[in-house]
């Protein structure tokens, strides 16, 4: 079994589906994603984004910040094709996604990995076949190789013993990181991190951010990391975006960030509750909004 | 005046939404169709809905059936006796159940019992978005998920009617033959005789694939285009129910009207 075991990483990183080696491709400056003057709403009454502008490097880890509601998820969204933008351009590896034909998104959907906030795990299934779903679907690997394929990648979560539960079964953080497991199954060369934090115990958070780290450096993997854990992405991140009322306000590589003299990057980084960063949904005032329900 | 207004914009809008869902449902239907390729090839995928869908549909529609052809039969008699045709007993239970109870009935608990359920499902994955996570895992959440519910309920519906009209006659049978005492010899040979294969049996079969696809359909699209809330989710799982039945009784009798009218005329 070992043996078997210790074959897989050469194996893992293989079923990339267009072959194309990651060495060459990784890490070489040019940009992986553009997002430029990007706005959108769900609905024409609220816009959520007003003017988006970031790029990120091939083989980069960077994170996305801002308050509860500003547009993260939103904005991880447009990037996998989900919605598209209302007006600006979202592009990746230079290419308008957009513009994408069916086939081109399904590619790029291929060569995608996205975690969803609340793990968006599949209930009908064990952890095992959560793991192997997208493996199943989109390689032809034998039987004994996805076995070993999908331990390999639970192992690294801390989550092999689980592999016979069911969704139903786990501890919301079990369920994230199995979450996580999934996600990076096909080793993929995009990697959207929506909250891998959420809920996890200060030893496995900081594993699961090691595990991010090391991924995105030892495949070449280009990863953005939405979270609201500003000390983790301090140690883990090459680069940080803040976004606010629908636009990034501040962006900058993690030293800058820490000495930044920002009045919105000091209150977010210390956790301040007064500063420019609201903490309410837009709402009437206060006083207005009581007198009219005692009316 | 200006109530009388809203009423009939009311009217109009209620109407305009009607159709436009209608439409959609159809263009559903279009992609449903065009996705089955994945169903047919990984019969896997098939055989787990057939279960869900059909086998623990069973048990209900059995029961069902046995009880319908009891209460048939203990009705028919009270009305043959009068006429002293009890003898035509077999032929009563038989049309009643072939020609309309067992299509009708079976679709209706069909319905309730695994189209409901097929609504909930799909409704649920799509509200803790385990549809969303397929499409941007380049996985077709129709291929995947949509098309095999929607071709296990096409196929388990007709077998389940037959079942259905089987039990009910043979329900028929028990109260006939066994409690009230009419002879089993003209119980069956009647029943032979006057039974059409094409006329009777086929037609009944083609309402129940006819239902089983309005069904189908219903249930599925029910709950992909459920709002992503646990209200969306239960409202969505009433309208299967309610819609489902409310077709299953009006498309009945469009067919009945063309498949039997020959017995109308005379
Ligand atoms: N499906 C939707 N339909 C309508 N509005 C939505 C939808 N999803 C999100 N919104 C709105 O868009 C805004 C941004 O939502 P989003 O989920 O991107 O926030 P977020 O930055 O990820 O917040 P959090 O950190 O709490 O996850 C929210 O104010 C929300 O009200
Ligand atoms: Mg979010």
């Amino acid at each position: 079994m070992p043996t078997r075991i210790d074959k897989i990483p050469a194996m893992s990183s293989s079923p990339t589906p267009d072959g194309v080696a990651r060495s060459e491709n990784a890490g070489d400056g040019s940009p992986m994603i553009e997002l430029s003057e990007v706005a959108f709403g769900y609905t024409k009454a609220r816009q959520i984004l007003s003017g988006v502008t970031l790029s990120v490097p091939k083989g980069k880890l960077v994170a996305v910040m801002g308050g509860s509601g500003c547009g993260k998820t939103t904005i991880l969204r447009l990037l996998c094709g989900q919605h598209a933008a209302t007006s600006g351009r979202v592009k990746v590896s230079g290419k308008n996604i957009d513009e994408m034909s069916r086939d081109e998104l399904f590619s790029h959907r291929r060569r995608l990995g996205m975690l969803f906030q609340f793990g968006a795990l599949f209930t009908d299934m064990t952890v095992f076949e959560n793991v192997a779903f997208p493996i199943r679907e989109h390689t032809d690997l034998p039987e004994p190789v996805l076995h070993d394929l999908v331990l390999m990648k639970l192992n690294a979560v801390g989550l092999r013993g689980a592999a016979h539960l069911k969704p139903s079964e786990l501890s919301g953080g079990m369920a994230r990181r199995v979450a996580l497991a999934r996600t990076i199954a096909l080793d993929p060369e995009l990697v959207l991190y929506d909250e891998p934090f959420a809920g996890l115990d200060p030893i496995s958070l900081s594993i699961v951010g090691q595990l991010i780290r090391k991924l995105n450096d030892a495949l070449g993997m280009t990863s953005i990391l939405v979270t609201h854990d500003i000390m983790e992405s301090l140690k883990i991140v090459d680069y940080i975006y803040f976004i606010a009322d629908g636009k990034v306000v501040a962006h900058g590589d993690v030293e800058s960030i820490r000495r930044s003299t920002d009045p919105f990057v000091k209150q977010f980084v210390n956790g301040e509750p007064d500063g420019p960063v609201r903490f309410h949904y837009p709402a009437k005032p206060l006083a207005e909004a009581f007198s009219g329900a005692s009316a | 005046m200006n109530a009388i207004l809203n009423w009939f914009a009311g009217i109009g809008v209620t109407t305009r939404g009607a159709i436009a869902r209608l439409g959609f449902a159809t263009r559903f239907l279009v992609a449903v169709v065009k996705a089955s390729g994945t169903t047919f090839l990984r019969p896997r995928l098939l055989i787990r809905e057939l279960y869900h869908a059909g086998v623990l549909s069973l048990v209900i529609v059995l029961m069902s059936g046995l009880f319908v052809g009891m209460v048939l039969a203990l009705q028919g008699y009270e009305t043959l006796v009068r006429f002293g045709a009890t003898e035509a007993m077999g032929v009563l239970v038989a049309l009643s159940l072939v020609r309309e109870l067992g299509p009708v009935v079976a679709g209706l608990l069909f319905a309730s019992r695994a189209g409901s359920a097929i609504t909930a499902e799909i409704g649920l994955m799509k509200t803790t978005e385990q549809l969303a996570a397929m499409e941007v895992m380049a996985v077709n959440p129709i291929a995947r998920v949509v098309a095999p519910r929607f071709w296990a309920g096409v196929i388990s519906l007709p077998f389940l009617a037959a079942l259905f009209s089987t039990l009910g006659i043979y329900g028929g049978y028990l109260v006939a033959v066994k409690l009230i005492g009419i002879d089993g010899g003209a119980f069956w040979g009647q029943m032979q005789a006057a039974v059409d294969w094409r006329y009777d049996v086929m037609n009944g079969v083609i309402k129940s694939i006819v239902f089983a696809f309005a069904v189908s359909l219903i249930a599925v699209f029910e709950g992909y285009d459920a709002t992503p809330t646990a209200e969306g989710v239960s409202a969505a799982t009433t309208r299967t129910v309610v819609t489902s039945a409310l077709a299953i009784l009006t498309i009945d009798f469009v067919l009945t009207v063309f498949m039997f009218r020959g017995s109308v005329n005379g």
